[in-house]
């Protein structure tokens, strides 16, 4: 139990909160494609007897549709639960025998899995044969099935008395429309009470497939190994029958939305935001240096300064951009005692509305660089941490270079960039605004 | 004298570096450094741990700890007040802290070169805090607000309040870590002054980095920064021993949720002696028989087969200041009750102190043990967390070793006889979530057992 001066903000995903990049001068990344079409990415690092793996797939919950959404994440969750004519048991057996941590991940555009294990012949090759075998053929036994609906179901039943998950829920459906971005990512009651064993086998083949996997490997193996190892993985992947459908486009606001819904907690949690931008827009560098001033910065972010330390009405203020495949969320947040939620909000909006207005100060500019590029080391300093970023750059066809370009795309930042920027993509006055359990004397 | 020292730590290092990594070196005013080289990435981690935290508050001034800890951001003679973190983040570092029960860290990570920067700021503010009555006013309400967020807004958190304070009646694990809320409106600047120069001195407080550092340049660095800072009298520390338990305690919490939620607490010993203790080994082992993977027993048996539970847990820290709790929750299944669930652990219990663990299930437990120790060196920062940890708790960086071994020592024997000795009803601490509807009207579930579990 442990009480932290700030909080982290655990987004649909922990990686999108890599905004950044890496790769001091020349992370040694090599890339090439397995025999049916998988694209693999691959550092070698000895320093530990350590490898970590993780394969992605275009699947994440942007794939489902408004009637069964929670599809995605229950057949990413169901993968390790029986496969090859394996039970969950013996898998989760045999994967504790030699010590290997293997578990599914999942986020609005990607899902996967990802695995850990010692690099040691026996245990790394146990470990991997589970890996493929659960890639290449899961069961999705109808009794687990039943099962894990059951807690699925649960889960968001609980979510559904809880001011946080209300809120965000409330958020990104108001500002997605009829966008799957804006469903919840693990469905809703009656959705995922609806769903069969066959959707689930239907959708694992159509997007489980080779020619989208995203192979990414790091650690104490040689770049021989690699390739064994990524042949061993995607070799019993499904073909793409075709694309996929394509998505709609993500529609901006026409105009701003005040949602209140009722909750008996101390605190009202605040929402407020609009879609984003996209992994591919040109402006994403002077949003992401500029947000560091905005709110992504922690202490040195304005919101801090005016919410939390001038007039201490939260403990966590924040924003953040999540770009995605697709335009992703921009999203403020806090939570305050309800009585100030008023007061909260003004403040918030008042501080967004100047930065969006003057933008930042050259000196503010020049800390944000300060900081970005200075702690790029930082974010290179785990085998765990490259994986991230090795994944990221594969499922979103960066550069290869995007790590040893990011500090020089940092630093070349303007303020006009900046104030140009927000005033495109960042309109105060037509937001979703969303307040869970607000001020009871408004 | 001292510049002859480090020139022996020095070349000692040269001899052996591998063997003797990390290193320890104690200032002259009793601040002990303990360096562990890690060459793989050109970056620092430096924790500075403070051997106190809110088992060392009083009745009245809870939450005293984690309020300081607020205060240390702001601002001494020479730093204003929120320049520590915008200087380390001008420097391309990140910076935080934090309070537990045992201790209070605060820590910085930065490019190997700026571990300077990050040393002159911990030694000022660890003599020279201002703490203005200003600058309390305003973040004792962010504490408030922090409590509300984690605690008061959250069902499970205040189970888990409630159970400590039910499980511990004398001993201060009895109260949160966040501080009751009335201690909290009570708080005067006076009381965190009064922490501060009680307990924030040198002789009190272990540094530890992890980095691609050489160690004697750190301890010449520490010298360089934290030699001048004086020692303090430590106030006297009484260890409060909590009484014996005379039989099974319960409490019951309600708050607005869907799903009820049990956690159950065994009084369990901790670590105290390294080579001669066997018990915590045995216990840390049982709950990897009980939850260490996710066919582990009570998943296995719980959630998988019976479907008593929707998700469940066990844990046990063997490490720490003060007394020890077995601890297993969990949630029940729809149309199940915290009774049938607790009724379902009991089962699971009862079957371990009968029939005992298979030699695989053991060594599949040690098998994690084993793997977990190499996963963890990829992470500088819990490097860290393990030094500072045994050091607060009064063992040593040097156990390490020791404790990997024992608990490959542990037998089966040793598992079955750790739960019969242990998990038994008159050390039982039963608390429980009676969820609320959030309309205060009409309840959110009403499955039959729910109206039994407040005994």
């Amino acid at each position: 139990m442990m009480y932290v001066k700030t909080v982290s903000i655990w987004l649909w995903s922990a990686l999108a909160l890599v905004l950044s990049g890496i790769a001091q001068a020349g992370l040694p990344i090599q890339h090439w494609q397995s025999a049916n079409g998988a694209r693999v990415y691959f550092v070698e690092s000895r320093g530990l007897p350590l490898l970590d793996v993780s394969v992605d797939f275009d699947a994440g919950t942007r794939r489902d549709s408004a009637e069964k959404s929670g599809l995605a994440n229950l057949t990413s969750h169901m993968l390790n639960l029986g496969a090859g004519g394996l039970s969950e048991e013996e898998i989760s057996r045999r994967l504790a025998d030699v010590g290997a941590q293997l578990g599914a991940t999942i986020d609005p555009d990607r899902a996967g899995m990802s695995l850990r294990t010692l690099s040691s012949t026996r245990e790394r090759s146990q470990a991997l044969d589970l890996m493929a075998k659960i890639l290449q053929q899961p069961d999705f036994p109808a009794t687990v099935l039943q099962r894990e609906k059951a807690r699925v179901i649960a889960a968001l039943q609980e979510e559904d008395t809880q001011p946080g998950p209300i809120g965000q829920k409330a958020f990104q459906a108001a500002i997605y429309g009829s966008h799957p971005y804006a469903l919840p990512g693990a469905g809703k009651v009656e959705t995922v009470a609806r769903l069969q064993r066959q959707d689930l086998l239907d959708f694992f083949r159509q997007h489980y497939v080779s020619e989208s996997a995203v192979i990414s490997i790091v650690g104490d193996v040689s770049r021989e190994e690699a390739a064994g190892i990524a042949e061993q993985l995607s070799a019993g992947l499904p073909h793409a029958n075709g694309g996929l459908p394509p998505l709609p486009e993500v529609a901006p606001l026409l105009q701003a939305e005040t949602i209140l819904l009722p909750h008996p907690a101390s605190q009202s949690h605040i929402l407020l935001g609009m879609p984003g931008i996209s992994r591919n827009d040109v402006d994403y560098f002077p949003l992401y240096v500029g947000n560091y001033i905005l709110g992504g910065g922690g202490f040195a972010s304005r919101l801090t300064e005016a919410v939390r330390e001038k007039r201490g009405l939260a403990y966590s203020v924040y924003s953040y951009f999540m770009p995605l495949a697709q335009p992703g969320p921009f999203q403020i947040g806090l939570q305050t005692k309800r009585d100030q939620a008023n007061e909260a909000l003004e403040i918030t909006l008042a501080t967004l509305r100047r930065f969006v207005a003057d933008g930042p100060t050259a000196e503010e500019l020049r800390h944000a660089k300060q900081n970005l590029i200075g702690s790029f080391p930082l974010r290179l300093d785990s085998n765990r941490k490259i994986l991230g970023y090795l994944s990221l750059i594969g499922y979103y066809n960066l550069p290869l270079d995007y790590l040893d370009q990011f500090v020089k795309n940092v630093d070349k930042v303007t303020l006009a960039q900046v104030k140009s920027a927000f005033q495109r993509h960042v309109n105060p006055e037509k937001m979703v605004t969303v307040i869970v359990g607000g001020d009871d004397k408004k | 004298m001292l510049r002859k020292m480090l020139l022996c730590l020095a070349l000692l290092g040269m001899a052996g570096a591998a063997a003797a990594n990390p290193y320890e070196y104690r200032l002259a005013n009793g601040l002990k450094v303990v360096v562990k080289e890690d060459p793989r990435a050109p970056v620092v981690v430096s924790q500075i741990w403070y051997r106190v935290g809110s088992m060392d508050e009083v009745n009245g001034t809870t939450g005293v700890a984690h309020v300081l800890e607020h205060m240390m951001f702001k601002g001494t003679r020479k730093v204003p007040a929120g320049q520590f973190s915008k200087i380390i983040a001008e420097a391309g570092g990140r910076e935080n802290a934090f309070t537990n029960r045992d201790y209070t860290t605060y820590f910085e990570q930065l490019q190997v070169g700026q571990l300077p920067l990050a040393f002159r700021l911990e030694a000022d503010r660890m003599a020279n805090l201002a703490l203005t009555e200003r600058e309390f006013s305003k973040e004792i309400k962010v504490v408030m607000e922090e409590r509300r967020m984690r605690t008061d807004d959250n069902p499970q958190a205040l189970v888990d309040e409630q159970l400590n304070a039910v499980a511990f009646e004398a001993h201060p694990y009895h109260h949160p870590v966040i501080g009751w809320m009335n201690d909290l409106e009570n708080m005067r600047v006076e009381d965190a002054r009064a922490w501060y120069q009680h307990w924030y001195a040198p002789n009190n407080a272990t540094l530890v980095v992890v980095g691609d550092v050489k160690h004697d340049a750190v301890f010449r660095l520490a010298q360089q920064y934290f030699g001048a800072l004086k020692p303090r009298v430590l106030p006297l520390r009484k260890e409060q021993k909590e009484p014996l338990q005379r039989g099974i305690k319960r409490v019951a919490v309600k708050a607005p949720a869907k799903q009820p939620y049990l956690m159950m607490a065994y009084r369990t010993p901790v670590l105290r002696d390294v080579a001669g203790d066997w018990e915590p080994y045995a216990l840390k082992i049982l709950a990897g028989v009980l939850d260490g993977y996710s066919a582990a027993r009570l998943n296995q048996s719980l959630v998988r087969e019976s479907r008593l539970a929707n998700d469940v847990g066990a844990g046990y820290d063997e490490i720490s200041r003060g007394p020890g709790l077995f601890i297993i929750e969990g949630t029940p299944s729809e149309g199940k009750s915290v009774v049938d669930l607790e009724q379902g652990i009991r089962n699971e219990i009862a079957r371990l102190q009968r029939d005992g663990v298979s030699e695989e299930e053991l060594q599949r437990v040690k098998a994690q043990v084993v793997a977990a120790q190499v996963y963890q060196r990829d992470s500088m920062f819990y490097q860290g967390m393990l030094i500072g940890n045994l050091e607060i708790s009064g063992l040593s960086w040097r156990d390490e070793k020791m404790l990997l071994e024992k608990l490959k020592d542990v037998t089966a024997d040793q598992v079955k006889e750790v739960a019969n000795k242990y998990l038994h009803n008159d050390g039982l601490t039963v608390a429980t979530l009676d969820p609320q509807p959030l309309d205060g009207k009409h309840p959110a579930q009403t499955s039959a057992g729910e109206r039994h579990d407040v005994r």
